[in-house]
């Protein structure tokens, strides 16, 4: 089942003007809410066992920015998470490292430095996260502030007020402008779908997002409750789905906030694999955004190696 | 009034399948069994939930989630809690002392003695939260200008792996003097007899207990033991409802990875007297140097 409907000639016409881009999203069919839901829910019941579970909770590890975005954050929390990300489990060199560090822009380089040569991307959040209330010009210079600091990838947030009262245009220049700006980083947008209240606004800020150039979309900042949920998660990875079969292009996409035990996490790598497919298992185009998440996928790993529960006394705070 | 229509119609009996205790909710096995239980002659009583592995994992989260606050209450506010669960199961004595007696194949008035006793001992305890660091605490001469001194500490989680023959005084006597001081605990009950076990779920859910103190498994301890014994979050576990020599011997193994405090199963007569041994058993103590002027 593909969203697009054939009476689009083209994608790049959707976005010649701000009529035509509003007429596309309009357009766009609605989300079976209960369907939607339902499908979650059933793929949250796939039991995985064993060797499936062992691969999919390296993988999941594989997937994780590890985030730490609080106002009290100080270099040294931050040092503290880089050396995480790089040993997740000092007990056991084989558990593989998380695939960025998710700062505040002024850590950004604290971070860098941290990692240098590891692989791990630092990551940042930007443009005036996480309400986004500012000025153009002030998220512009966020965004370039972070990129000049080392940021491999950017983390926006959409101007939720203005997707919410039908100025999509605006959004979607606001995204195009920010990547601009962040160059050679890979941009992540974050649609906050916790404040856009109906399925079939996520499903419009993802086809939004995507058109205007993101590398990522992303669930939610984490700032707001209700964050990253199963079904929501779905609806964005039909669309990015959707989206390649009509471009060729891989969007990938991150559920943040909320996802804190390994049993979500298999959940939702279950749905990625029957949504978007298997391309998809790749922290290339899927991550979670989480921090206490790391910890129970570690302490299930050492379950699995040594046949017996561990405890959150062995593994480290954060 | 009912009516004669009514009066002459059997009543339809309510065939119970009791649930799980943990975290201060009622769940049904994660594994979905369950087993009959029958009485000492061998007639149908009720269904118990059979707890799994899972179960027991999930009782130690809920057990350390509620460590925190239980530990951190004032030992006179503790007696208290304690007091009132003697208070609740006054009020319940009917229903244990069926279970009791229906379970252990006593004579009711029997079993009415098990019950008062299994109160007293409630009582017996709470009197014991705000006593145990005068006497188990000291402070200690020392060489130098300190004060020294010693003060019991709870341990954590405690497993207990309750008796399989006194289903609720032996019961009472091996989950009291872990909670007074501040544990929380996971029992897996008897397997023969848990109805007392189930109820006292239920007396706990309604004695300003809070949720997740006491977590009560209906199972097999030789099923469940391995797992709580050879958990790393669990601080130390009673292998009183072990019948085997050899079984009991693994568990101590298997609970030597991360040094947990054993009591091995021994002879008990839970009607006797239960001293201290079980109350200092799950204890810390802690030593502080405190400089002083000389």
């Amino acid at each position: 089942m593909t969203t697009l409907d054939s009476g689009v000639d083209s994608l790049a016409d959707v976005t010649s003007s701000e009529d035509r881009l509003r007429r596309f999203l309009l357009g766009l069919p609605g989300v079976d809410q209960v369907g939607a839901e339902a499908r979650a829910a059933t793929l949250g019941t796939r039991s995985i066992k064993t060797s499936a579970k062992q691969y999919a909770l390296d993988l999941a590890i594989q997937m994780i920015d590890l985030t730490t975005l609080e106002g009290q954050d100080t270099p040294g929390k931050v040092r503290a998470l880089c050396a995480k990300a790089k040993r997740p489990d000092p007990a056991d060199p084989t558990a593989p490292q998380v695939a960025a560090v998710c700062v505040y822009p002024d850590l950004v380089a604290t971070a860098k430095r941290e990692l240098q040569g590891t692989g791990i991307n630092v990551a940042s959040v930007a443009t005036a996260f996480p309400s986004g209330r500012s000025s153009l010009a002030i998220k512009i210079q966020d965004t370039k502030d972070a990129v000049a600091s080392g940021a491999d990838e950017v983390d926006m947030v959409i101007d939720r007020g203005a997707f919410l009262s039908g100025r999509y245009a605006m959004v979607f220049d606001e995204i195009a402008a920010i990547r601009e700006a962040a160059g050679d980083a890979h941009l992540k947008v974050i649609l906050e779908t916790g404040e856009l209240v109906t399925y079939d606004n996520v499903r419009r800020a993802s086809w939004l997002a995507m058109l205007a150039g993101a590398d990522f979309i992303k669930t939610s900042t984490g700032k707001v409750s209700p964050a990253a949920t199963l079904p929501v998660t779905l609806v964005m990875l039909e669309a990015v789905r959707d989206y390649h079969e009509a471009t060729g292009l891989h969007i990938g996409v991150k559920p943040a906030g909320g996802i804190r035990t390994a049993k979500d996490a298999i959940k939702y790598l279950v749905t990625v694999n029957e949504t978007a497919g298997p391309d998809w298992l790749d922290p290339e185009l899927f991550r979670f955004g989480a921090s206490s998440l790391l910890n129970d996928l570690l302490m299930q790993r050492t379950k699995l190696a040594t046949g017996h529960y561990p405890g959150p006394d062995y593994f480290t705070l954060d | 009034m009912p009516t004669k229509d009514t009066a002459t119609t059997p009543r339809l009996e309510v065939r119970k399948t009791y649930k799980l205790y943990i975290g201060g909710a009622f769940p049904r096995s994660e594994s979905g069994r369950s087993y009959v239980v029958n009485n000492a002659k061998g007639k149908f009583l009720a269904n118990a939930s059979q707890a799994s592995r899972k179960d027991a994992r999930d009782a130690v989260v809920a057990a350390r989630k509620a460590f925190g606050g239980w530990h951190a209450r004032t030992a006179y506010n503790r007696g208290q809690v304690l007091y009132r669960i003697a208070e609740v199961m006054e009020g319940r004595h009917q229903q244990f002392s069926a279970e009791v007696a229906a379970g252990e194949g006593l004579s009711i008035s029997k079993a009415r003695a098990v019950v008062d006793a299994s109160i007293d001992r409630w009582v017996w305890y709470a009197g014991w939260a705000d006593k145990l660091a005068q006497v188990v605490g000291s402070s200690n001469p020392v060489a130098g200008p300190y004060f020294d001194f010693s003060l019991p500490e709870a341990t954590g989680v405690v497993a207990v792996l309750a008796p399989q023959d006194s289903s609720l005084l032996g019961l009472t006597s091996v989950i009291a003097p872990a909670i007074v001081s501040g544990n929380t605990v996971v029992a897996v009950s008897s397997y023969e007899r848990p109805l007392p076990a189930v109820t006292l779920g239920e007396v706990m859910a309604t004695s300003d207990v809070p949720g997740g103190v006491v977590n009560l498994l209906t199972g097999s301890a030789s099923e469940i033991g391995p797992w709580l014994a050879s958990h790393d979050d669990v601080n130390a576990i009673d292998l009183c409802g072990i019948t085997s020599d050899d079984e009991a011997r693994d568990l101590e193994i298997a609970a030597a990875g991360n040094l947990k405090r054993v009591r091995r199963p021994a002879e008990e007569d839970w009607s006797a007297d239960q001293g201290l041994s079980r109350l200092t058993q799950y204890l810390e103590l802690k030593t502080v140097w405190h400089p002083i002027g000389v």
